[in-house]
């Protein structure tokens, strides 16, 4: 499954709601505000595990909008829309943590 | 018109939601209305004025660069949480530098931004006639 995260950490519980209920295999994709998880920040750590084995991406046109391109945590890959289209064919399912 | 303080609280990121575009127009208007003007930046409303925003990838306006033309409103009190900033691994040297020239000092060129502790950040909103929230 493909997870979508669009809220900031520091605002919403998405993401936590999300890792509480992400399976070993699906991964997520970090859009529109919840990009912001993906800055190295005192929310970083809640999505370490899940970003050294690969499974966290961030959509490249939110990160550079928000100014935190040079300030991104370890291991986050970086998609394009296309990128974003590639992971919705592979991962099937997607749900989004609106 | 009698002059009032006015402090607006930006607590929201620029493009998610429409709160904080919706306030630097806000911000304009009450700036035209020669009112004492200040911001706070606070929660993820410090990722506002962060150096280096680029939109091109998301087809929506950059207008973190209308934050440049606040000094020349006298706009020029542009306040911003220590703890904030700190909670999100950002410091004031990842703020856009906004600036104000200084008529009472022959013009000279200053800083309009001041990273505040909560502490001072409440003792200068007690001192506000009006404090709206975006």
């Amino acid at each position: 499954m493909l997870h979508t995260v669009n809220k900031s950490s520091f605002e919403r519980n998405s993401l936590q709601s999300c890792l509480n209920t992400i399976d070993d295999t699906s991964v997520i994709l970090l859009i529109e505000d919840g990009v912001i998880s993906a800055a190295n920040n005192s929310k970083s750590s809640m999505i370490a595990d899940l970003a050294a084995a690969g499974r966290v991406f961030a959509l490249q046109g939110d990160v550079e909008a928000r100014g935190i391109s040079s300030k991104l945590a370890d291991n986050i890959k970086l998609v394009d829309y296309a990128g974003f289209v590639d992971l919705v064919v592979e991962h099937g399912t997607a749900v989004s943590w609106v | 018109m009698a002059t009032k303080k006015f402090m607006y609280l930006n607590r929201r990121s620029s493009f998610g939601t429409v709160y904080a575009i919706e306030s630097l127009e806000v911000v304009l208007i009450a700036a035209a209305f020669e009112q004492d003007v200040s911001l706070a930046f606070m929660d993820d409303g410090v990722y506002q004025i962060v150096e280096g925003q680029n939109t091109d990838g998301i087809g929506m306006k950059n207008f973190s660069k209308t934050f440049h033309a606040l000094g020349d409103y006298d706009i020029n009190k542009l306040y911003v949480s220590k703890e904030s900033l700190e909670e999100r691994g950002l410091s004031e040297s990842d703020l856009m530098p906004l600036v104000y020239e200084d008529e009472d000092d022959d013009w000279a060129e200053k800083s309009s931004i001041k990273v505040v502790t909560n502490d001072e950040l409440k003792a200068i909103m007690s001192e506000q006639d009006v404090c709206l929230s975006f």
